[in-house]
């Protein structure tokens, strides 16, 4: 066990886990951060992504003794009161079936659109594909992210 | 046109004034001898969620709380069922709030998600409250105003008497509409009159889904709870011993049992209990049939020759049929074992108490958990509370309740409140999946081309019957025989999204389209023309409706330019099943001679649609679904053990795998009926049958990446 001080949503937390311990499970199990989800916890599915200094990251694999000072942030932070354009764009597009994966497609989504503003609809594609939706919502996903360009 | 409906009045008025001045109007669903009277605050109903006693409020202030009585795991039942509720009672959606029901059989009688089955069970139910409440109200402003009723009007929770220009809010008179007597019979509005069904209503959990709130099972957290996890035998095994030694050293381990076959081990958190996990070292013996892959495909081929097949449908004499006919077509198709996969693994929480059982998840049957907590601990099921969590998917692996039961054990065993967790590989692994099939049809042509035989034998696991005999073409054609044969198999095996339907629809639209092509006719009118004599000269009875599969057909024909533009490949599909009619049309495009699936047209006939937003995500999400199984999903074993572990070599389908998608709907003025599995069965086979139309190749089985006619055919799949 050691110590470990994470800068989460521009929060600092102090916690006491194996070196190896996965952010994704310091975040729930250890912070009762629990917006950032558990699927596959392999980097397959994308359910778990946050940003690392903006950056969209699968926390599933990413090691708390990785992370020193970089910049955390999960779902609960990306927006004060849950008004990120691209949080606005998935209501706007009522883009959710079962829901469990949409904060992994927002985050990235949102790193995505920071970096690429003005993406064609095959780049949003091809930025999207990393992330799984077992209820088949890539269109409204699409049509989500594409609204966000717009509302930005 | 508006209809009176009778109510019983036992059924569902209850009514009470609260010391505080809050009051509410409770509806129960189904019969109740003496009905009960429940008095709480407006703050009350609104923080005491477990305590509130029934299932539409109505405070002082106007505001209006609508209880959501069955699982959500993405159908959208919780902003549909209250949108009919809100629509009779006429009330303002801005003000309408939604809470999910814990499980309480005596007041919501159906608490289940399966079947595509709560709309059509509902929807009368639904409809009775809300115009019950709104009848009751109108009498006490009547008497408020002292006005024939008959003068006032409603619209969005507001009562207006036109001729003086009095109004009064719903809140205003709730008081003294809790002195009332439910009335005998109420009045439905008329659907064209219709304000809030039909309209694109947002679903009522987006807010906290965007934000990451803590809504499934797999974020319920409690103060002290224990972690678990349970390593699971393979299929046809039984332990034979344990060395656990390496895995209880692990940090953050707290006890590691064997338990029915089964290794649990409970810990502090997640993490430490994946590494122990991984550390265990159990060996296995076999305990049944220990089978692979290549055993099931042995064992269909025997069975489909097997003399033992039970006969589900017989019409005329189809060995006449055959003997006489000019040509006979005989085809055989088979799919392979499916995960379900919801992107939320299977997990639950338990706390068994001395009196008590506290369970709380995700779970598609609630009451079905509970009464099998009941008969495992031997105790009444009125000693067990389950509330129930969002679900992150279920595809109907959250029917069965192993894991409930599996929170249960270890919860007792520890003496402490236990969440128990899957990993992703205990998720794909740990059993009841759609099971693999096998059929072989067989069509007796004469020689005008007419199908005068027609015949069916399906090859399932512990399906009972894997065929659906009354369905199309049944009642189509002179002479039938459609036959099943079971295959127990060890591997554990359930309901997966439209149970067999998922894939004999595939099978039996591509099929059709075999014979039709034999036969030279389009096969559009090919199914029109045997529909035409399933209505004018039925053979048997049936159970689908013969004009509505024609309206679905006739439409997306028309939608989709069927058979306009030859440079576009075209293959057409249509099923009903759970009440739903859905007929679909794939387009693939010849592109420097490489074929691209671009679009999928569908048309679906649900009856009246409720909510478009939900109804296009079903559908939608159906077709989505359907083409990344047909195209992607296998499940392959080697004894007792499911080869894919986990998303890397289990492929879905992904956002660049999808083609375009339109949707029609037939405006055919039934009560709804669900849309949760009706898209998914027709996909595969409009996929299936315009790769034929484009490339001659005939895909028999499933996945169709791993079909060696699909292997040098360089399909795209590309939108626009």
């Amino acid at each position: 066990m050691a110590n470990y001080n994470l800068r989460i949503n521009g929060k600092k937390y102090e916690v006491d886990v194996e070196e190896d311990t996965p952010l994704l499970w310091v975040l729930r199990d250890h912070l009762g951060l629990v917006g950032t989800k558990y699927s596959c916890g392999i980097a397959q599915c994308g359910a778990c992504t946050v940003h690392i200094n903006g950056e969209a990251t699968f926390s599933c694999v990413l090691p708390v003794s990785s992370i020193g000072d970089d910049k955390v942030t999960t779902i609960e932070g990306l927006s004060e009161d849950g008004d990120h354009p691209v949080q606005n764009a998935w209501n706007e597009i009522d883009v959710a079936q079962c829901g469990y994966c949409q904060a992994g497609q927002i985050m990235n989504a949102a790193s995505f659109l920071n970096k690429n503003p003005k993406p064609t609809l095959d780049e949003i594609d091809d930025a999207m594909n990393r992330n799984i939706c077992r209820c088949g919502t890539y269109h409204k996903i699409r049509e989500a992210v594409a609204l966000a360009t717009k509302t930005k | 046109m508006a209809d009176i409906s009778k109510t019983n009045r036992r059924d569902f008025l209850k009514l009470a004034a609260t010391a505080t001045g809050g009051l509410f109007i409770g509806f129960y669903w189904s019969g109740c001898d003496s009905p009960k009277m429940q008095v709480l605050s407006n703050e009350e109903i609104l923080a005491k969620v477990t305590d509130f006693n029934s299932f539409l409020s109505i405070t002082p202030d106007g505001d209006i709380v609508i209880y959501s009585p069955n699982p959500e795991l993405g159908q959208n039942i919780k902003t549909s069922f209250p949108m009919v509720v809100a629509e009779e009672l006429d009330a303002d959606w801005a003000r309408v709030r939604v809470l999910q029901a814990n499980l309480d059989t005596d007041k919501f009688e159906r608490q289940l998600t399966g079947g595509s089955g709560a709309m059509p069970h509902s929807w009368e139910r639904l409809r009775k409250a809300g115009a019950t409440a709104r009848d009751l109200l109108l009498t006490a402003a009547a008497t408020r105003l002292e006005v024939d009723k008959n003068s006032l009007t409603t619209e969005k929770g507001v009562i207006y008497h036109k001729s003086s220009g009095k109004k009064l809010n719903y809140g205003e008179v709730v008081l003294d509409a809790a002195q009332l007597e439910a009335p005998e019979e109420v009045i439905f509005k008329d659907p064209k009159d219709f304000k809030i069904i039909g309209t694109p209503i947002k679903n009522v959990d987006n807010k906290d889904i965007f934000t990451g709130k803590p809504l499934f099972g797999l974020d319920f957290y409690r103060e002290g709870m224990l972690h678990a996890m349970v390593q699971r035998p393979p299929f046809g095994m039984k332990i034979k011993s344990v060395d656990d030694s390496e895995a209880r050293n692990v940090s953050g381990i707290q006890e590691v049992f064997v338990y029915d076959n089964n290794v649990a081990l409970v810990g502090s958190s997640t993490w430490p209990i994946m590494k122990a996990k991984k550390l265990l070292k159990i060996s296995y013996e076999p305990e049944g049939n220990v089978e692979s892959t290549a055993d099931h495909d042995r064992i269909f081929k025997e069975l489909l020759d097997s003399k033992d097949a039970r006969v589900m449908r017989e019409d005329g004499n189809v060995e006449v049929a055959f003997k006489n006919a000019s040509k006979v077509i005989t085809s055989e198709y088979q799919c392979p074992f499916l995960s379900h996969s919801p992107m939320e693994p299977m997990n639950f929480f338990a706390h068994v108490k001395e009196d008590h059982v506290e369970l709380i998840g995700p779970t598609q049957t609630p009451d079905s958990a509970r009464v099998q907590t009941a008969d495992l601990l031997g105790i009444p099921k009125e000693n067990i509370s389950v509330e129930i969590t969002r679900l992150g998917g279920g595809f109907g692996r959250r029917l069965r309740a192993d894991y409930v039961l599996e929170a249960v054990q270890i919860s007792k065993k520890m003496n402490a409140p236990v969440k128990v967790t899957w990993s992703r590989e205990d998720d794909m692994t740990g059993g009841a999946y759609r099971p693999a099939v096998r059929y072989r049809f067989s069509a007796a042509l004469d020689v005008e081309g007419n199908m005068i035989g027609y015949k069916l034998r399906g090859v399932g696991m512990n399906a009972g019957n894997s065929v659906r005999q009354d369905n199309f073409p049944s009642g189509a054609v002179e002479n039938v025989l459609i036959e099943n044969v079971n295959y127990e198999s060890s591997v554990t095996t359930n309901a997966w999204r439209a149970p067999i339907t998922n894939f004999l629809a595939y099978a039996e639209q591509s099929f059709l389209d075999e014979v039709a092509h034999e036969v030279q006719k389009d096969p559009v009118k090919f199914r029109l023309d045997l529909l035409q004599k399933a209505k004018s000269s039925p053979v048997g009875s049936v159970n689908y409706d013969v004009d509505r599969m024609i309206g679905v057909i006739k439409d997306v024909a028309e939608k989709s330019n069927w058979g306009k533009n030859s440079n576009v490949k075209q293959g057409f599909s249509v099923y009903f099943s759970h009440r739903s009619y859905v007929a679909q049309v794939a387009n693939i495009e010849m592109e420097n001679n490489q074929p691209v699936l671009k679009k999928i047209i569908a048309t679906t006939d649900c009856g009246i649609v409720v909510n478009p937003t939900g109804a296009n995500h079903q559908v939608r999400g159906g077709i989505v679904d359907g083409m990344g199984h047909a195209m992607f999903g296998n499940l392959t074993f080697e004894n007792g053990l499911p080869k894919q572990k986990n998303f890397d070599s289990y492929r879905l389908i992904r956002m660049k795998e999808v083609p375009e998608v339109e949707l029609h709907y037939v405006d055919s003025g039934y009560d709804p009926t669900g849309l949760g599995e009706p898209a998914l069965p027709p996909t595969g086979g409009a996929i299936a049958n315009a790769i034929f139309a484009a490339t001659g190749r005939r895909l028999r089985s499933q996945p169709f990446v791993e079909q060696k006619e699909y292997s040098d055919m360089n399909l795209e799949i590309r939108r626009g």
